[in-house]
Order: structure tokens, then sequence, then C-alpha cells
């Protein structure tokens, strides 16, 4: 249930805004946009890809956020206390 | 007797009582495994337990040489940089090049579908000889027959090649001991992932394209810089890197630990691995070979691939220890590591 | 591979590990539970287990859709392809699942036409390549995949499709989870909680699970980094007697989910008032059916299927190694008459499946050759 990769989308459809191409490191398939259709995702988007379909789009913000903390650990407790709150509902979901 | 009987290959012996055929049988791993040890290898060679190689060394007359046999079934027939008329050339000299053997003569036999194009045909020929001609083999005979339309998926070749024995070089799974290195001629599972992209039946696109190629010159040049410490070769075709040595490693039990991140892969076999959820060190190459060396000869081994046009991308891709016995473990640069075991059979791709 | 491999680096993984090292109480043995298929698979693929400190135990769950399918179902499946001119179309997943007179794999040895396909489009794809054919999908999956499913029926429906239908078996997994919780032998401290079914459903489906049962559970990635990083999430709050959701994996699940998903979800499917998992037993209301308004391509309503339990042997203890109780290879049956090429029960059956995920991975690091592998 659960293989899904990051793939950059390449293309879209001008005939046909729900599709669109894909890419991961040069391979390239045609997918789906229509579970997406709420925040439809533009030429150069990152999306999560699941059996052709795009799940989610992946906020680049959102990873360096994680990258940042992750550097972070070990280092100092105000580390630990970042860890310790990050992944909280702030409140505001929608991504950078 | 001669000395080959007095191997004995480790682990127990395999029966085969499956009921019938699957596609599984042929796909290099695990149930290829079975069926050849199970079923051909007491009915074929009695009961001396031998390691079961692509190539035989044999004598006859006194004279030693070569033999090895194979067969190509591959679809589509043409391929981004290949098609299955070079490949029965290049395969079969593969095969002899990796027990230490330069492939002389080779005869040809076709399995033809009725309805196979002429232009088709003629061109697979062309391509054949084409690629014994760069590869310095005569084809010398062979046979041809037509079955129905709806078999053969347009043609099976199989071929048997006959070749002379390399100087300095003798392979031989016994003679492998801890310390080895892993030498890997080049990238993994570029031509498997050719063929499933070419096939068309996963919808994806990709750039890769995989020149099939004999490696005769890359053997030569190992043999030459390196031969007295070359102990065994291979080249993981079907069931890739994971299960030629996963086959070494019951022959001579000992273990072999892989560095993943030493392992080169292309990055249009990864992504299409990453997509698939396959794995590279399972998929076929062609074109590469696997060669264990001592630790003193190991560097000059890769230094004389890398020098050798072709074998730029070849790496030390891991070594021989006593334990995990018997098995194939791969670590990374984070000191996490897994078994890779030989697949049951082809590689499938999954969702979960 | 980027988003894959910067979650991939040996140093913030060292760090990582470290940092668990550092968190955990010695004294003090914990359990916790990854739900999904996928994090098991990355866990043994990554080598995670190796990282840990002894004294952390990660149990299997039972998020694996096609460990929990029942053989009736593969067997009704493989019926209704057995029918003349049926195409039969599923994941790379499903062809080595045996049903009680073989895989669909080897049923395509014997004749019968069996596709593998990456995305349920692609049999829509087959179906108007084959016009004199009808394309059975075998649809199984968590709510990760339910979504694609039910907008591949929407498409079918506009498009007026007449030879497609689909054979559905999405099965959802907080009923999963409450099955788990609801066992009276159940020892977890808390759970790592399923990163891509979470892109569909959120993270509030878990909430009772930190309410009412007042476990910690992390959303999780799938990436070393994201399973290492949401070890340490649970540790701490392990440590300061907290039970929250947290979500782990924000770069890609948005907390209220994926509204559109579940829309499409609700417009196809509905729930059925119970179904069997194979380890579990029934659970209700824990899978989806067709509603009638697409029943034309239902492939229950357009076949007759068998319908016939096949039960498990009573020696095969997948029930307890789903729940927690028992390791992999305390069961009798694991590696002898159970085996991925041999699969007694649910969990040797996939390659993900807790046992099978062990015995291919695992086990084999710290033994001599064994029989195993080679018996037929």
């Amino acid at each position: 249930m659960c293989l899904a990769i990051p793939g950059r989308i390449v293309e879209i459809d001008v005939q046909n805004s729900s599709s669109a191409i894909v890419d991961v490191i040069g391979t390239r398939r045609r997918i789906d946009l229509g579970l997406l259709e709420d925040d439809k995702p533009l030429v150069g988007d990152w999306v999560l890809i699941h059996v052709g379909f795009a799940m989610s789009k992946i906020s680049e913000a959102d990873a360096l956020e994680q990258l940042r903390i992750l550097e972070m650990l070990g280092e100092s407790d105000a580390a630990l206390q970042e860890v310790q709150g990050y992944g909280l509902h702030s409140g505001d979901d929608t991504p950078a | 007797m001669s000395d080959e009987t007095k191997l004995e290959v480790r682990g127990p012996i395999v029966k085969f009582r499956e009921p019938q055929i699957e596609m599984a049988h042929g796909a290099g791993g695990k149930a290829s495994r079975r069926l050849v040890e199970g079923l051909f290898a007491p009915l074929l060679f009695g009961s001396q337990r031998q390691p079961l190689n692509d190539a035989a060394h044999v004598s006859i007359d006194g004279a030693r040489m070569a033999i090895t046999a194979d067969s190509f079934v591959v679809k589509p027939l043409v391929f981004p940089g290949g098609s299955i008329g070079e490949l029965a050339v290049n395969g079969t000299v593969n095969d002899l090049a990796v027990s230490g053997a330069r492939a002389e003569i080779m005869v040809v036999t076709f399995v033809l579908e009725a309805g196979l194009s002429t232009v088709t045909l003629q061109a697979q020929i062309q391509a054949m000889a084409d690629a014994a001609q760069k590869a310095n083999v005569r084809i010398v005979g062979g046979d041809t027959k037509v079955v129905e339309h709806g078999k053969a998926d347009g043609m099976y070749i199989t071929t048997t090649g006959i070749g002379g024995l390399l100087d300095g070089i003798e392979v031989d799974a016994r003679s492998v001991h801890p310390g080895d290195c892993i030498l890997l001629s080049g990238p993994v599972g570029d031509h498997g992932i050719t063929i499933l992209l070419a096939r068309g039946d996963l919808d994806l696109e990709g750039d890769l394209q995989w020149d099939t190629r004999s490696i005769l010159p890359l053997v030569d040049a190992v043999a030459r810089a390196a031969g007295s410490g070359v102990r065994w070769m291979r080249d993981p075709t079907r069931g890739g890197v994971a299960t030629s040595l996963n086959e070494l490693a019951r022959d001579c039990g000992m273990g072999m630990v892989l560095f993943e991140d030493a392992i080169p892969v292309r990055d249009g076999v990864r992504g299409a691995c990453e997509l698939l959820g396959l794995d590279p060190l399972h998929i076929a190459n062609e074109g590469q070979f696997l060669a264990i060396v001592s630790p003193e000869l190991a560097n000059a081994a890769l230094t004389a691939l890398q020098s050798t046009p072709g074998g730029e991308e070849a790496r030390i891709i891991g070594e021989i220890r006593d334990e995990p016995a018997g098995a194939v473990l791969v670590t990374t640069l984070y000191g996490g590591s897994r078994i890779v075991d030989m697949l049951v059979g082809d590689p499938l791709p999954r969702i979960c | 591979m980027k988003y894959v491999d910067e979650f991939r680096k040996p140093e913030l993984i060292r760090k990582a590990a470290a940092e668990i090292r550092r968190l955990v109480d010695p004294q003090r043995h914990y359990r916790i539970m990854e739900v999904c298929g996928g994090h098991t698979h990355a866990i043994y693929r990554f080598g995670l287990k190796d990282l840990l400190p002894s004294n952390i135990d990660l149990i299997h769950g039972p998020g694996c859709p096609v460990c929990v399918l029942p053989m009736g179902r593969v067997d009704d499946a493989l019926s209704i392809a057995a029918q003349e001119d049926v195409i039969f179309a599923a994941f790379g997943d499903m062809m080595r699942i045996p049903g009680t007179q073989g895989s669909p794999l080897e049923h395509k040895a014997r004749g019968m036409d069996v596709r593998i396909v990456y995305s349920p489009s692609d049999a829509i794809k087959l179906a108007k390549a084959n016009p004199d054919k009808h394309v059975m999908f075998f649809a199984i999956g968590f709510e990760t995949t339910a979504p694609s499913t039910a907008l591949t029926l929407v498409r079918a429906k506009t498009e007026k499709l007449r030879n497609f239908s689909v054979f559905c078996n999405h099965v959802m997994i907080v009923p999963a989870i409450r099955a788990i919780l609801d066992s009276p032998d159940m020892r977890l401290d808390g759970f790592i909680g399923p990163g891509h079914v979470s892109t569909v459903i959120g993270c509030r489906p878990y909430e009772w699970i930190a309410k009412n049962e007042g476990k910690p559970i992390v959303v999780s990635g799938f990436e070393p980094l994201d399973l290492l990083q949401s070890t340490v999430m649970l540790l701490m709050q392990l440590q300061k007697k907290e039970a929250k959701v947290e979500n782990q994996y924000a770069r890609v699940v948005p907390w209220e989910g994926n509204r559109a998903a579940l829309r499409v979800m609700a417009e196809v499917f509905e729930l059925r008032p119970y179904f069997e998992w194979r380890g579990l037993g029934f659970i209700s209301q824990s899978a989806l059916r067709i509603k009638p308004a697409y029943e034309e391509w239902d492939a229950e309503q357009r076949f007759k299927v068998p319908g016939i339990r096949v039960t498990d042997p009573k020696a095969a203890q997948c029930g307890e190694v789903l729940k927690g109780v028992l390791k992999p290879a305390q069961c009798k049956l694991f590696g002898n008459e159970c085996t991925p090429e041999n699969p007694v029960g649910a969990l040797m059956v996939s390659s993900e499946g807790s046992c099978a995920a062990y015995y291919n991975y695992e086990h084999r690091k710290h033994n001599r050759l064994t029989s195993l592998s080679l018996s037929a």
C-alpha cells in the first residue's frame, strides 16, 4: 500500500489537465492528477506518486525544515526542544 | 575421475517436486536452480555433485577447450542498443569469457515462428554476422525449424560456443578465500530495465540504452594484469548480481558482503527501480561481469578494467568473508545491513 | 534523487541513531509497532534494526493488504478470470499469492490471460485495447490505493466503458489498529503511523489512539531518516509520559488529509458490514465495496463468485505474530513448512509480511548455511 515516489511534473496535458508526465531522475511516466484537483500542481512541482496517481504535493519548505532539525540532533538541548515540538499540528497545514 | 568431482557442493540435496514447469523456472533464480540441480543434474550428471557453471572445460583427446550453450528468447526482438541476434553472439562469447576462455566457433539453431517477416529475420542474421565478426568468432553451422504462428515469439535462438582457454587464468569456486575482492565491470541493471521499458507494458519511458557487447577484451585485460589472482568470474544475466553471488556463496560455502554505496547504478535504472519497487541487484545484465580477485591483485585488476574501453565504470563492490556463510549481505555507509537472496522467479514490480 | 537522497545521508542517520541511544532508558524494554507494510519493508531494506539499541523492539503490524487478504478472495478473483475472454489484471504484488489452485502466475502458465499493471488506469487502457475481452482489475490496498481505484471507476463510468470491472478488496487501517489494541495480549508502547495512508486520511483518525488508549503515534515517512526521527519523537513522548499524534512526514502528509481523494472514495465506495482479514478474523466496517451506482463496474455484481472461505491451518500463528505477541521465528511453522516459497499463513505470502521480510532479509544473517532456501 505504501510504495510512493517523489517525481517532478514536466508536462501537463493541454487538453486534459488531469493528465501529466512526471520525471523520476530520467524515467518518465504519465500520471493522473485527479486526486489533487483541490490544489492543482503546476509544471515544475514535485508530487508523491503512487500507482500512477499523484497523492500529494511535496513541500520543499517542510523538507528543508526537517533536514535542519535533523542536522541539529545531538548538538544541543535546543535541538531536542525543536524535535519535540516538531510534528504537532499547528493549526496551519497548508504546504508552503 | 577428474579433479572436478572432488568438490562437494555444500548444502543439502535438492529435489524437484513441482508438477509442472512455470515461468519462474527459467528466470535464473531459486526455481531455476531447483530445476537444474533437482531434475537435470541427477539424471544427466549422475551422483557427482558439481557446481553447475554456464561453460564447461573439457578434454578431448588431450586437448583442453571450453564449451557452452545458451538460448535467447528475448522479447522484443529489437531494443534500444541491441537485438536478439547480437545478444546471441555476445552472450555466448561472454559465457565462455567468464569461464576463462576465448570463443572461436559457434553453431546456431533457430526456431522461427511462421509469419515472421523476412525483413526482420534478415536483420537479425545480419546482426549476428556483424557481432561475430567484431568478436572474432566463426559461425560454422546450425539448424532451423519453423513452428506455428503464436509460438516462439518471432524467433528463439540457441547457440553452442567452443573456445580455447585463456592463459594465466583459471576460475574455480573452490579457490575463493575470505578477504578476496568482488569486482564488477560496470553499472547494474541497464539491460534488464532497457528490455522492461521496451516491452511497453508498464508505460514507462526512459533514455536508457544498453549496447550489447563482448566482454572478452575486459576479461583479457584482467587476465593479463591479475590472472593468477582471479578466482572466479560470472556474467550476471537473469537474476542479476544477487543471483550470481548467491550461487557462488552456496558453491564455496562462504559469505559475501557488498558495500551498497560502491555498487554503480545509472540514474535511469535507479529511477525505474524506485518507481516499480525493484532491486537493481536482481535485474538482468548483459555485457557485464563479476570477478573475484585476491586482495593482492584486486587493484591491478580494477585498474586494468578501468583503463580498457568499456570498463571505465568498474568498481570493487565488496569482499568475501566467512560469515554469513552461504549468503550475501549488503551493508550501507551508516551501518545498516540486509541479506539479499536470489529471487524465486523474475523480479515483479510492486505497489506495497 | 531529490526528496530521497537527503533523507538517506549517512552522517544524519548516524546522528539520529546516536540520539536514540541517548534517549532510551536502559532499564526499559520498548515495544513499538509500525503498522504499515511499506515501513516493514523499509526497515529491512535499510537495515535499520542494526542501528537501534537492543531494548527497542519493532513489531510489524497488520498493514500489509496482500497478507491480510483471505485465500478465498484470491480464488474468487481467479474464478472470474477463468471465464472466457476475461483478462485478469493486478499489481505485481498479487502475482505469486497462492489461491487453493495456485497463484495468478501459475494460472497464467496454464493459459489464463494474466497481466501485471502498475496502475488501475493501465487496466482501463487494457480494456480499451481489447474491446472483445473483459478486463477485471483485482484491486487491493489500504486507503492509499483506494482513491486511485475510485477515480478509475469514475472515469470508466464517464466513458461508458463496458468491458471493465473491479474486484474490490480495499481495506482500512484504523479498524486494523483497533483490532490490535483490543487484543488482551497486546503490550505496545507506541506506534509508527502509516505515512502514505495518511496522505489520504490525514492524522485526525489516529487521535483516539492517543486520547483513549494513551499510546503515542508518530506518522512517519519511509526513508531511513524518517523512521529514525519518528523513533526519536516516540521516545521523547514516552520519556515524558505523553501520548499525542505527531506528523513526522509533514513534507507530504497534510494534517487534514486529501479532501478530493476522500470525496471520490465516498462517491464510489461504501463500507462492508464486515470483512474477513486473514490472521485477524472478521472485523466490522473495515473494508470497502463498490456502491450500487457503480454496480456495472463491480466484478462481484457482474460475475458469480464461489465465495468459499478458506481457513489457515490452526498451527499457523499469524494472529499472534500480527499482534506482536510472537516473533516470526517463534511460530512453529516458520522456516519449515512455512517459507516465502511455500507460504502457509498470511505473513509469508507477501515479501513485506512480517515473516517473509524477516525470513528474506534477516534471519540468515547469523546462521550458517541452512536447508531452508533450497528445499522444494
